[in-house]
């Protein structure tokens, strides 16, 4: 754990509800080193999105803690960026405006923030968008401003909740090339929730299978495609055969919970 | 080409839609002549459209009318202003901090029942007969109210967005500023404009004991006299004034709001 920029530290979450207590997370504990891109794929309610908001300190953990660079999370703050499945762009903002929003705050003078907001602009391909509004943007549109506005605040780590989720199936793979051509480049260190087997394993340099509730991580899986990865490698038999694995492994999961 | 008129939610062509709303007044003004050219109804009781028309343009030529519209202008304006002055700012901390809305929904629910035109007898002791006096009851018509609808527009705003601002490094006073007031804006706006016409519908009210002056003593001025036509051109006046401010609100809406629109 030497190397580590994230460490999640036995983090366990208990929900207080009207019928006693809901365990959403039972003790986790891994780690993700600097540059990584890890997928956490598990089925719905598995408490996937409940480490996402722990380690983006919008949620409190019931017990252990979250290191990232060494230092324990306790709130919210801009050196961990995230990406919601809902659209959450500002929609009173222009794209460079919602780009730029976490500059603003910090009080960067506009024609630097103007700056980086055209950079990441070029990196996700919306060049030529800069004045126009989100209610103008197709929901692909919308979640590649929303990516490139956590990345202008330049985070330690990138948070990603499903951020594909609402998108239709043609667009979501899209998206997946997109988000490795931005990260190629960037080379952040990325925390990915997901339910898409498919997405997992093309996104990831590793998967953690998490259990139906109260969830826990079941598997580890380590990637074995090369990069840069091209649309292609979904038909390669390392792909299917390592699909198949994880099918599996989701299916046992839901399978109790349905 | 008729059953499409009546399919739910098709749209129909603009020109249609427009008459109908022409046809709505039209067949308004043909059932009062009926009634009042027909001799149905006795004139005092509802004079015919040409005698309110007539007074209508004499009281115009007269003047006085126009004093009294000002002054009721002013006090409707002057009233509503401060109740949006502290409940728009009320509401939004009410919709966004739970202390709030703890602290100050049940006991502005608790009021906003209570009839504004009883407490005029109350209003005079406390602050007389003047200018305040009327504007207290504009002011207790419609604040309680507008504030409870501000709070239900802040806290409509969806939460990821606020969620997201705390994870873009916004502290609580920005997250107030730069996302809150945006977000709840346009709904503040559309608010302002349904409670200040509310608000005329307390002007009467408020006019009715101890003014000696505006359209709402006009109207208990004619009611006295037995005036019917007066009586209905007040109410005429007070009507395509809300009619013109609701106007202005939706203008202003349309104009400062071109982000919610798709043509921007």
């Amino acid at each position: 754990m030497d190397n580590a920029k994230l460490i999640i530290d036995q983090v366990g979450k208990v929900f207080p509800t009207k019928a006693g207590e809901m365990v959403a997370l039972d003790q986790t504990s891994f780690s993700i080193k600097d540059g990584e891109f890890v997928t956490i794929l598990g089925p719905s309610g598995c408490g996937k999105s409940t480490i996402l908001r722990i380690v983006a300190g919008l949620e409190q953990p019931s017990s252990g803690r979250v290191l990232l660079d060494g230092k324990e999370v306790k709130e919210p703050g801009p050196d961990r960026g995230m990406v919601f499945q809902s659209y959450t762009l500002y929609p009173w903002l222009t794209v460079e405006d919602n780009i730029s929003f976490g500059l603003e705050l910090k009080g960067v003078p506009k024609k630097q923030r103007l700056e980086t907001a055209q950079h990441y602009l070029n990196l996700i391909g919306l060049k030529g968008f800069e004045k126009h509004y989100p209610v103008q943007l197709s929901g692909g549109m919308k979640q590649r401003v929303a990516i490139a506005r956590a990345l202008a605040n330049d985070p330690k780590i990138l948070l990603m909740d499903e951020p594909f989720g609402a998108l239709d199936a043609q667009t979501r793979t899209i998206m997946q090339e997109i988000l490795l051509k931005v990260w190629e480049e960037s080379r952040k260190t990325i925390l990915f929730i997901t339910h898409d087997v498919e997405e997992a394993i093309f996104l990831g340099d590793s998967v953690y299978v998490m259990t139906a509730r109260p969830g826990r991580l079941k598997k580890n899986i380590k990637v074995p495609l090369d990069r840069p990865r091209e649309f292609s490698v979904k038909q390669s038999p390392e792909f299917l055969d390592l699909k198949n694995e994880l099918l599996g492994l989701i299916r046992e999961e839901t399978l109790k919970v349905v | 080409m008729f059953s499409k008129l009546f399919t739910p939610n098709k749209e129909i062509p603009r020109s249609i839609y427009i008459a109908a709303g022409i046809a709505s007044f039209v067949a308004f003004i043909g059932f009062w002549s009926v009634l009042s050219y027909g001799g149905l109804v006795n004139p005092l009781f509802l004079p015919a459209p040409d005698i309110i028309w007539k007074t209508a343009i004499n009281q115009f030529i007269d003047g006085e009318i126009l004093s009294d519209i000002g002054i009721s202008f002013s006090r409707v304006a002057l009233g509503f202003f401060f109740a949006a002055l502290v409940g728009v700012p009320l509401g939004m901390l009410m919709g966004s901090l739970r202390i709030m809305e703890g602290a100050f929904e049940p006991i502005i629910g608790f009021i906003r029942y209570m009839p504004a035109s009883a407490f005029i007898p109350l209003f005079i002791l406390w602050i007389g007969l003047g200018e305040a006096e009327k504007m207290a009851v504009i002011f207790f018509g419609t604040f309680f109210q507008l504030t409870l609808m501000v709070m239900d527009v802040t806290k409509n705003i969806q939460n990821d967005l606020i969620e997201v601002s705390y994870t873009l490094g916004a502290s609580k006073g920005q997250i107030f500023r730069k996302v809150i007031l945006p977000a709840s804006l346009p709904g503040i706006v559309d608010t302002l404009r349904i409670t200040f016409g509310w608000a005329w519908t307390y002007l009467v009210v408020a006019e009715i004991v101890g003014a000696t002056s505006g359209l709402g003593f006009m109207i208990m001025q004619a009611s006295r006299f037995l005036k019917p036509e007066k009586i209905i051109v007040g109410i005429i006046i007070i009507g395509l004034l809300g009619m013109i401010i609701d106007l202005l609100f939706k203008v202003l809406y349309r104009a400062s709001f071109s982000w919610m629109r798709k043509e921007g």
